[in-house]
């Protein structure tokens, strides 16, 4: 058998495609955390005192917490004073103005991922936001979105030119307090994407942001906010990528949502940070904390993530019910290969009455990965005729790797409907030669099954979006099967 | 079409290896069919899986010659690319994966062997329809999961849906009347019927008198102890049913201990 299993490791082994670096000279922080550094970040940012003082709230309190044990991942101890909590290149003054002032070197990486910034080159459609490292190096369509009065730029931009939305919705939805990870971000964060979208107006491209790390001992910590105003419809996504590093690096990122009466935010996610090696050496730590907040009634929040990459990924999409009749959803695609570790889920929370929220959850697990799935669905008293229908898969490819399921459902309020279905099911030797001996390669057996699989959710993701994530799969378990 | 000569396989058991088929030896002719009968255990799947390709079998000794060619050094994708097809004694189920995703891309993957175009959805769905229709099988069981809650009849007429759409040069059909009702072993034979050519070549592995009453083989052989026991022509499996494999057993032991030193 046990050479059975190693056929099928091959067959999801693959090399991480976008874990080159690029030398840049840099402009960083000393490593370490502490108010000085945090002063000296909100200093080059040139913040307003609000900020600073924000981030100095969210770092006391910080200071008094511990790292969550609950989750099912295991890791070394994070020393949080060898990280560098600011990095940005250095060509760079004081942002990026038009495209023209971009560094080459930085156009050039980006073209090599595959995100190509010249906004002629770009797939209509879609606005782009590239973080490299701590900071947002490009947004482009800047203008034609301001013509219908659109606001999308980095959070940096945002503090000096809207600091009024800053300071109306930043940690509105996730408090400086909420955790230990987004409490974190909130002293450090350096940058990210903001996003608004006024009154009754349909945002007429995908929004995204591409994030890079690429520094080394470099934590990143960007914090995206999304406002969609009364009747306004987004559509956002956001990819990531890393060099291929033998230490675990943290990503501890905050996004925000907030929407209004009647609106829409849609918004996906495309995971691939470098997951670590065969052996499971290095690899990103991702501790990301997202949330979503239907504050008021009929508006919807619906989130779309493929997550391959991340040594460890601890994630919990979520989203608050707030506003009567107001619709949640969450649909997820969690590929753990090697040694990778998943705990991922949802929260949806709610309060309004006739609010709704689907969660539908395919988790899929090779070599020694672990996949953990983990979803809260809280009713609370004033959320009359609350419906919930939850649907979670597991896929177990070989069998050395492991799929939990920890549904937690809370419901004060009789009038609740709350479904849960669960299904976990095993792909070894037997169905790979079944299909070899129909003429069909293990590979494309392999791919055929987690595509097959993933189609429910897969078909939520824009187009282009959808493409990239089959193909990540793809490659992601080449050489899979045990 | 099939020529098996001096066969010996053994299977890993931990430490030990098992011989299971030792010395076999069989040759199908274009249009012919065989039956292959033997007790229990005796290796007739074990054959099976080692011309289909199966890992975790060795072959020690012998040779398997398809189409006057060295099968044993091909994938098993290749080997059903070029035409052999196993119906399985037991199908496994695929979860996910829609009945008709496999069949199209096993259909599609000989084809792109063959140097033919692959069939466009229309074409395909149209060639699938027509099987469907021969095997007496509802259109609802192809958006189905391969397998996946089938009852044991549907997996054995599944097996025969993709045997038709693939239209392969050898089949080995293992055991496909197992678990099948009266009226539906008559539409599996009849199939299987419809498929008999001056081209191809199928092994029938059975238990039972009944497949051979509706497909009438031109040979029937009686696998013991590792090796071809005794053939004949379809009155043997008429023999047998009759008076077991306890003679034909002792015979191949009789037969072995002779031809040992
Ligand atoms: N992978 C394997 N590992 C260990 N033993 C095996 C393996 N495959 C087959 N065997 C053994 O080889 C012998 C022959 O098995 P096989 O399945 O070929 O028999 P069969 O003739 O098809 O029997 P049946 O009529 O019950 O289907 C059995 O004793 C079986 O246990
Ligand atoms: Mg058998």
């Amino acid at each position: 058998m046990g050479n059975q299993a190693s056929r099928l490791d091959e067959l999801i082994s693959h090399d991480y495609r976008h874990g080159f670096y690029t030398p840049m000279e840099v402009d960083s922080a000393p490593a370490g955390l502490s108010e000085d550094v945090i002063r000296l970040i909100s200093a080059k940012k040139n913040e307003p005192d609000f900020m600073l003082d924000w981030r100095l709230k969210a770092f006391r309190h910080w200071l008094t917490m511990t790292e969550p044990r609950w989750a099912t991942v295991r890791h070394p101890p994070i020393d949080y004073q060898a990280i560098v909590y600011y990095s940005a290149p250095k060509s760079r003054t004081d942002g990026p103005k038009s495209l023209a002032e971009v560094d080459p070197e930085l156009l050039r990486t980006y073209e090599k991922l595959g995100v190509p910034l010249e906004e002629r080159e770009l797939l209509a459609g879609v606005a782009v936001d590239a973080v490299f490292d701590s900071v947002s190096v490009a947004t482009t369509f800047k203008e034609k979105l301001g013509e219908l009065g659109i606001i999308f730029c980095s959070f940096s931009e945002a503090v000096q030119h809207h600091p009024e939305l800053v300071r109306q919705y930043l940690g509105s939805v996730v408090p400086y307090t909420d955790n230990f990870f987004a409490t974190l971000n909130s002293a450090v964060f350096s940058d990210g994407s903001f996003c608004y979208i006024p009154p009754g107006v349909r945002c007429p491209m995908e929004l995204s942001t591409y994030f890079r790390i690429n520094a080394k001992n470099t934590g990143q910590f960007e914090r995206t906010l999304i406002i969609a105003d009364r009747g306004a419809y987004v559509s956002y996504l956001e990819g990531c990528t890393a060099p291929m590093r033998d230490e675990n690096q943290l990503h501890a990122a905050v996004v925000e949502l907030v929407a209004l009466e009647g609106a829409q935010i849609k918004y996906s996610t495309v995971q691939n940070w470098y997951p670590g090696d065969k052996d499971g050496k290095g690899g990103i730590y991702n501790f990301v904390t997202k949330r979503g907040d239907c504050r008021e009634a009929n508006s919807k929040i619906s989130w779309t993530q493929v997550e391959t990459g991340s040594a460890i990924t601890w994630k919990y999409p979520s989203v608050i019910l707030q506003g009567d009749n107001s619709v949640g959803e969450f649909h997820s695609v969690a590929l753990t290969n090697h040694w990778q570790q998943a705990d991922t889920g949802t929260k949806m929370i709610h309060l309004g009455r006739n609010t709704k929220s689907t969660i539908l959850s395919k988790g899929i697990s090779a070599g020694h990965g672990s996949n953990a799935y983990r979803g809260l669905v809280k009713v609370a008293k004033s959320a009359a005729n609350a419906r919930n229908y939850t649907q979670c898969d597991s896929l177990l490819l070989g069998d050395r790797c492991a799929a939990h399921t920890f549904p937690y459902i809370e419901v004060k309020n009789a009038s609740a409907r709350v479904e849960h279905e669960a299904s976990t099911s095993r792909i070894g030797e037997d169905q790979l030669f079944y299909c070899q001996s129909r003429g069909v390669s293990a590979e494309d057996a392999v791919s055929l099954i987690v595509s097959g699989f993933c189609r429910e959710v897969f078909k939520e993701l824009p187009m282009e979006f959808a493409v990239e994530a089959q193909k990540l799969l793809g490659v992601s378990l080449e050489g899979s099967i045990g | 079409m099939l020529e098996i000569r001096n066969l010996h396989v053994t299977v890993d058991e931990g430490t030990t290896k098992r011989p299971i088929l030792r010395g076999l030896d069989l040759a199908v002719g274009a249009g012919e069919v065989h039956a292959i009968m033997g007790p229990n255990g005796s290796g007739k799947s074990t054959l099976a899986h080692v011309l289909a390709g199966r890992e975790g079998y060795v072959v020690t000794a012998g040779e398997v010659l398809y189409r006057g060619a060295n099968l044993l050094d091909l994938p098993p994708e290749t080997r059903a690319r070029e035409g052999i097809f196993l119906a399985f004694q037991y199908p496994v189920e695929i979860p996910g994966v829609a009945n008709i995703y496999l069949l199209k891309a096993a259909l599609n993957a000989a084809r792109k062997h063959r140097g033919e175009a692959e069939l466009d959805a229309l074409d395909f769905l149209a060639l699938v329809k027509a099987k469907l229709r021969l095997m007496q099988m509802d259109e609802s069981l192809l958006y189905r999961a391969v397998n996946e809650g089938f009852s044991g009849g549907e997996k054995k007429r599944n097996e025969i849906l993709q045997m038709a759409v693939l239209e392969p040069q050898l089949a080995i059909l293992d055991e496909t009347d197992s678990g099948l009702d009266i009226d539906a072993l008559k539409v599996v034979a009849n199939g299987v019927n419809a498929m008999r050519s001056p081209e191809r070549a199928m092994i029938l592995v059975t238990h039972y008198q009944r497949l051979l009453d509706h497909i009438r083989p031109d040979r029937v052989h009686v696998l013991a102890h590792g090796r071809i026991a005794l053939s004949g022509g379809p009155e043997l499996a008429l023999e047998l049913e009759r008076r077991g494999y306890g003679w034909v057993e002792a015979k191949a032991l009789e037969t072995a201990a002779g031809a040992r030193p």
